[in-house]
């Protein structure tokens, strides 16, 4: 407990210094809204549902889109470690994909599916699955192969060689993909909702903005952000147990 | 140096030219079948233009000057971003190596900050510094300088002992230590994180060029999209997406250029 404050003390020292900056009117407070108005902001936007409701809306839309980008992303990296003429033909594209900013997407997903959840988790799809597929490519091609060859001699199909030796001892490299996804995930989604959507956090973030209540803007800000960070320390833990047969 | 490349050189090219061939042959076959699609009548051309089309409305960019105007300026905040990311996270990253007040004190800021979604900050960081370069800038420099500081942290960290101690015992001082020493042989880390920051730059770039609206590969992309000009639009993800390869491919030729003494570069690879 101790050491857990020594350690996020430098935290605690940032928002007391922010607060201190806002509240001696260093800066203006249309830039920078103390902490303790930017929580009571948040503590509105909680009751009257607006943080909710859109927080739901913004999380279904990242949610489908990762459970799509991992399950096809998944398995195409697989069969491309696992089937020659698949990583020939398809290794080039990912590629020459990979590289490609994926916030580029926004405005075709747009254009294909207008403003609402389909565009978004489309580009969430589009964007997350290339990591998700290098990341299962690279850990089953490194599944060992007298591991392959053994459960081949001990009578295993070629599916369940597939199942019980290539899929586990991708896990690893699997699972530090789907972290990447997850953070992308994130980014593709409040860039695609601050720049066109009608619901969500990001497009709530750009309304209170626009309507000039920063203190409110702060709040959402910081709330996608602790999301972000949230998801990835749950995640981080979720990987620990997974891989608990490592040890 | 030289002997080696020249060492390396005979097999190289052909291995490359090989590489190349095999790869080109999906992207030409993926080109055709877009090319094919859009013009068989399933898709409207508002859905997807014909290739041919694109790379036609490409050309006319090109010819009137706006394509240079727009990639230049996306390139310009891409590459300034990324090298103030790279110098700020490299002396971040090595302070936080060297002092343990500096590492106490970013330490959880770096652990927090880095998973966040850091571009919805963007509109906190257009209240702050306005609509043009500075804002965008600092918003890449905001996204991108985390992956540098945990890699050069991480690398200085790593650093073998002996190497160290060999050189204390030759008298090195302090500073040569770090710039001879440490540094190089941190090197091949810091470079990963280089390469993971490289793209997020041009992400963010063409993010806040798309959010903010004006000149740039991404605001002339939200323009598009706002006049329904689809041509436009995938004209501007076709340019996106050259500028990103030719980034990255770049990045990981400076990579082989600069670790040419080091063991990875007689691994081969496709890179």
């Amino acid at each position: 407990m101790k050491s857990a404050l020594i350690r996020y003390l430098p935290l605690l020292i940032l928002a007391c210094a922010w607060e201190t900056v806002a509240r001696l009117g260093l800066v203006s407070s249309l830039a920078l809204p103390p902490l303790s108005k930017v929580m009571a902001a948040w503590l509105d936007l909680v009751a009257d549902g607006e943080l909710i409701g859109n927080g739901l809306a913004s999380l279904y839309r990242a949610g489908m889109g990762l459970v799509l980008a991992v399950a096809i992303g998944g398995a195409l990296g697989i069969a491309m470690a696992w089937w020659r003429s698949v990583n020939l033909l398809v290794g080039p594209l990912v590629e020459l994909f990979y590289p490609m900013p994926k916030s580029a997407l926004i405005p075709v997903t747009v254009l294909w599916l207008g403003f609402g959840d389909g565009s978004k988790i489309l580009l969430i799809f589009l964007g997350c699955m290339l990591p998700v597929t290098i990341g299962a490519f690279n850990g089953a091609r490194g599944s060992e192969r007298v591991l392959i060859w053994s459960a081949r001699s001990m009578g295993a199909s070629r599916l369940r060689v597939l199942w019980d030796v290539v899929l586990p001892s991708a896990m690893p490299e699997l699972l530090n993909g789907i972290r990447t996804a997850i953070a992308l995930a994130f980014i593709l989604l409040v860039s695609s909702e601050l720049i066109e959507a009608r619901k969500g956090l990001g497009s709530l973030i750009g309304f209170l903005g626009n309507n000039g209540s920063y203190e409110a803007m702060f709040a959402v800000v910081l709330t996608v952000a602790l999301l972000g960070f949230a998801a990835d320390r749950a995640y981080q833990l979720l990987m620990q147990r997974v891989l608990q047969w490592r040890e | 140096m030289a002997r080696v490349t020249q060492a390396t050189a005979p097999w190289l090219p052909r291995l490359a030219s090989r590489i190349a061939w095999g790869a080109l042959f999906p992207i030409v076959l993926l080109g055709i079948g877009w090319e094919l699609l859009a013009s068989s009548g399933h898709v409207t051309p508002f859905q997807l233009p014909r290739l041919s089309a694109v790379f036609i409305r490409i050309w006319d960019d090109a010819q009137t000057g706006e394509l240079a105007i727009n990639a230049g300026l996306t390139l310009y905040r891409t590459l300034v971003g990324f090298a103030i990311s790279v110098v700020g996270g490299v002396l971040l990253g090595a302070g936080m190596a060297r002092s343990v007040s500096i590492r106490w004190f970013f330490d959880p800021i770096i652990s927090v900050g880095f998973p966040m979604p850091k571009i919805a900050f963007l509109p906190i960081m257009v209240l702050w510094l306005g609509f043009f370069d500075v804002s965008k800038i600092a918003m890449i420099v905001l996204d991108a300088i985390f992956p540098v500081v945990t890699a050069t942290l991480a690398g200085l960290n790593s650093v073998e002992r002996e190497l160290i101690w060999s050189a204390r015992n030759m008298g090195a001082s302090e500073r040569e230590l770090l710039w001879q020493v440490m540094l190089p042989a941190a090197l091949p880390q810091i470079l990963t994180g280089l390469q993971v920051s490289l793209p997020l730059c041009l992400i963010v770039a063409v993010v806040a060029e798309m959010a903010m609206g004006g000149y740039g590969l991404g605001g002339a992309m939200n323009t598009a999209s706002r006049f329904a000009d689809s041509r436009g639009v995938f004209a501007g993800i076709v340019e996106i997406a050259a500028v990103g390869y030719c980034l990255i491919k770049l990045m990981s030729l400076i990579r082989r250029r600069l670790l040419l003494w080091h063991q990875e570069a007689l691994e081969p690879t496709t890179a």
